[in-house]
């Protein structure tokens, strides 16, 4: 699923996400693509790792790397997955893609103690100036498409993303500003400076909160009436 | 990756070749096979076949479970005049899934089975006649101790992998929990850890049928004809149950047999080609299969539930250091895909990693035997990785012992 970032961009990422993980922990990772992340987690770290993939293909890369995966859609839920079975649940560069995002955070913090999720900034002064100078749908290293054949359905910047934990009532453990690859903790003007952002979420209270659900729309009395003619 | 780069051979020239069913004896003397029922049962006679090459430290053997009706046929073929080949012939060969150049095969008929295994058809060495409905009743797990004493006697101690589909999948399974050392991995397709309501009733309107045959006589039927249309009309139940809808409406829709109208006659038995279908699969069962033998395993099927003598399934399967491989199909509603998704949540709340797909097919509960591409992408890599697994962890062995 991770068709935004390079190699070697995705290796810094993945990089900095190790480094939020202690070693021996149990892993599930969200869109674990061919594996590559969950591989280095087994061998660096002696994770106990389980990953979750869509796309057919990657399934096979990821079982040919020894990865245990399970082939699934995040939008349709995580139901063969029980609660607290993980330590982490990692989701990185795939919650813009998702039709659900609260949802799938809210999933992940079921199926694990603490979330981990990597996000672009939509934030980024070169985002903003492109749309200011330009006036047109920015195109960045980070978000390398044209509108009409994107994979990223929502564009969030961190203050965004903020917003969404306040709202799913989930702490913030840690907040990690990215910037050419290489974390950034306590970066001024993050929301500005910041090509993308790592959050290590988990939640205050035992309550799920309900995803947002729009206010069904109340039907007019006259289109009532208009209907019994 | 070597497997990847090589061209792929035509199908015919991955065969096995000619192969034969052996035989040996086990539990034999002073330790016979203790049953779940308590019943102790003294010599079994297995009928196995094998494939491919034992290596030296034993390392590279798999074992396939097969399912209800199945045998030790997997693969090949037992004459050059033979028509068919095993049942799994697509699987197992040079460069197939089970590549019988790296791989080393073997497939028993299951105990309580017609096909050289001990079973109700055997000769009670007590009476010197068919033991019939007297032969003890017998479970999945007594499959398995027989399977497993089977592989002992082989000099193997640890299986690569164990692999079944359905009722094969439940000896997997049940493998995992009597045996959690014994296997590096267990694949289980299109099964499940206890068998529905709907598969038991199932089960139950087939063995009616040859309880209801007056040729049945309480088992005993040996010197006679035998349950002929109760076994066939259970088979042509059955046989629908391992249909899907879909299958079942695009191989036959409402095409008539004989003619382009309908008769209007109501002796006429055969009319659709659907139910010519049925009676031809149900008279070739016949020929195939013993009555008493499927009254046996059925009933083993619906006693199958791996949570129930361990507690849960995740503990029936936490034991086990083997890495699972499941897989359900769409269409299946014999063992349904809810029934895999039940392991998978029971494996992953145990501690347990799996890997586990959902494979669209329009085939149902027969998929696993038929949908073999799709299946070989998926397998092949899962053994290599397993294979090369328990190869680098014997080298770090042998180095160690040599320090």
């Amino acid at each position: 699923m991770r068709y935004l970032l390079a190699d070697h961009a995705a290796a810094l990422i993945d990089r900095i996400i190790m480094d939020q993980i202690p070693a021996g922990s149990r892993v599930l990772d969200l869109g674990c693509g061919d594996g590559r992340l969950l591989c280095r987690l087994r061998d660096e770290m002696d994770a106990s790792i389980q990953g979750v993939e869509r796309d057919p293909k990657a399934v096979i890369a990821a079982i040919s790397k020894g990865v245990p995966v399970i082939q699934a859609d995040l939008d349709q839920g995580l139901d063969e997955i029980p609660d607290h079975a993980f330590d982490y649940a990692v989701l990185s560069q795939t919650l813009q893609q998702v039709i659900q995002p609260e949802n799938v955070v809210n999933e992940m913090l079921r199926a694990a103690q603490r979330a981990i999720v990597v996000v672009p900034n939509f934030g980024h002064w070169r985002i903003r100036l492109q749309i200011l100078v330009n006036g047109r749908v920015p195109i960045t290293s980070e978000l390398p498409y044209d509108w009409y054949n994107t994979p990223n359905l929502h564009f969030l910047t961190m203050i965004d993303f903020r917003a969404l934990t306040e709202r799913l009532q989930l702490r913030i453990v840690r907040e990690l500003p990215i910037v050419g690859g290489v974390a950034k903790a306590g970066l001024q003007l993050a929301n500005l400076r910041a090509e993308s952002a790592l959050f290590v979420l988990e939640r205050m209270t035992n309550e799920v909160i309900p995803i947002t659900i729009p206010e069904p729309q109340k039907p007019a009395t006259e289109i009532e009436s208009d209907s019994a003619v | 990756m070597t497997l990847a780069s090589a061209p792929p051979l035509p199908r015919d020239d991955r065969s096995v070749g000619i192969v034969s069913t052996k035989l040996i004896d086990l539990f034999s003397g002073e330790s016979p096979l203790k049953l779940e029922s308590g019943v102790e049962l003294g010599l079994v006679r297995v009928a196995y076949e094998t494939y491919g090459q034992l290596n030296e430290d034993a390392s590279n053997a798999i074992y396939i479970c097969h399912a209800l009706t199945g045998d030790a046929h997997v693969a090949g073929k037992h004459s050059p005049e033979s028509k068919k080949a095993g049942w799994w012939d697509g699987m197992v060969g040079p460069g197939k899934t089970f590549d019988t150049n790296r791989f080393f095969v073997i497939c028993s008929n299951v105990l309580g089975g017609c096909k050289g295994t001990t079973g109700p058809c055997s000769t009670n060495p007590a009476t010197g006649k068919p033991w019939g409905s007297t032969f003890p009743f017998i479970t999945i797990g007594d499959m398995v101790e027989v399977h497993a004493q089977l592989v002992r006697s082989l000099g193997i101690r640890k299986l690569l992998a164990v692999v079944g589909g359905s009722l094969g999948g439940m000896m997997a399974l049940d493998w995992a929990a009597r045996f959690p050392d014994m296997a590096h991995a267990i694949v289980g397709l299109a099964t499940s850890a206890r068998l529905t309501a709907q598969g038991i009733a199932f089960n139950a309107v087939g063995r009616r049928a040859i309880y209801a045959d007056p040729n049945y006589k309480n088992g005993d039927y040996y010197d006679g004809e035998g349950p002929k249309f109760g076994l066939a009309l259970a088979r042509m139940i059955a046989h629908i149950t391992y249909l899907s809808e879909t299958s079942i409406e695009r191989k036959f829709g409402r095409k008539l047999q004989n003619s382009d109208q309908l008769g209007y006659v109501l002796q006429q038995e055969i009319e659709f080609q659907v139910e010519s279908y049925l009676h031809y699969q149900g008279q070739r069962f016949v020929e195939r299969f013993d009555a008493n033998c499927y009254l046996y395993l059925t009933r083993a099927m619906d006693y199958f539930d791996i949570s129930q003598k361990y507690g849960s399934i995740g503990a029936a399967l936490g034991q086990t250091a083997a890495r699972f491989f499941l897989c359900s199909y769409s269409s299946d509603w014999l063992f349904p895909p809810s029934q895999s998704r039940e392991i998978v949540t029971a494996l992953l709340g145990a501690g347990k990693n799996v890997t586990y797909l959902e494979l669209e097919s329009v085939k149902g509960h027969d998929s696993f035997l038929l949908e073999l591409e799709e299946l070989e992408s998926l397998l092949k890599p899962f053994l290599s990785s397993i294979s090369s697994e328990v190869m680098s962890l014997a080298s770090t062995r042998s180095g160690g012992s040599h320090r």
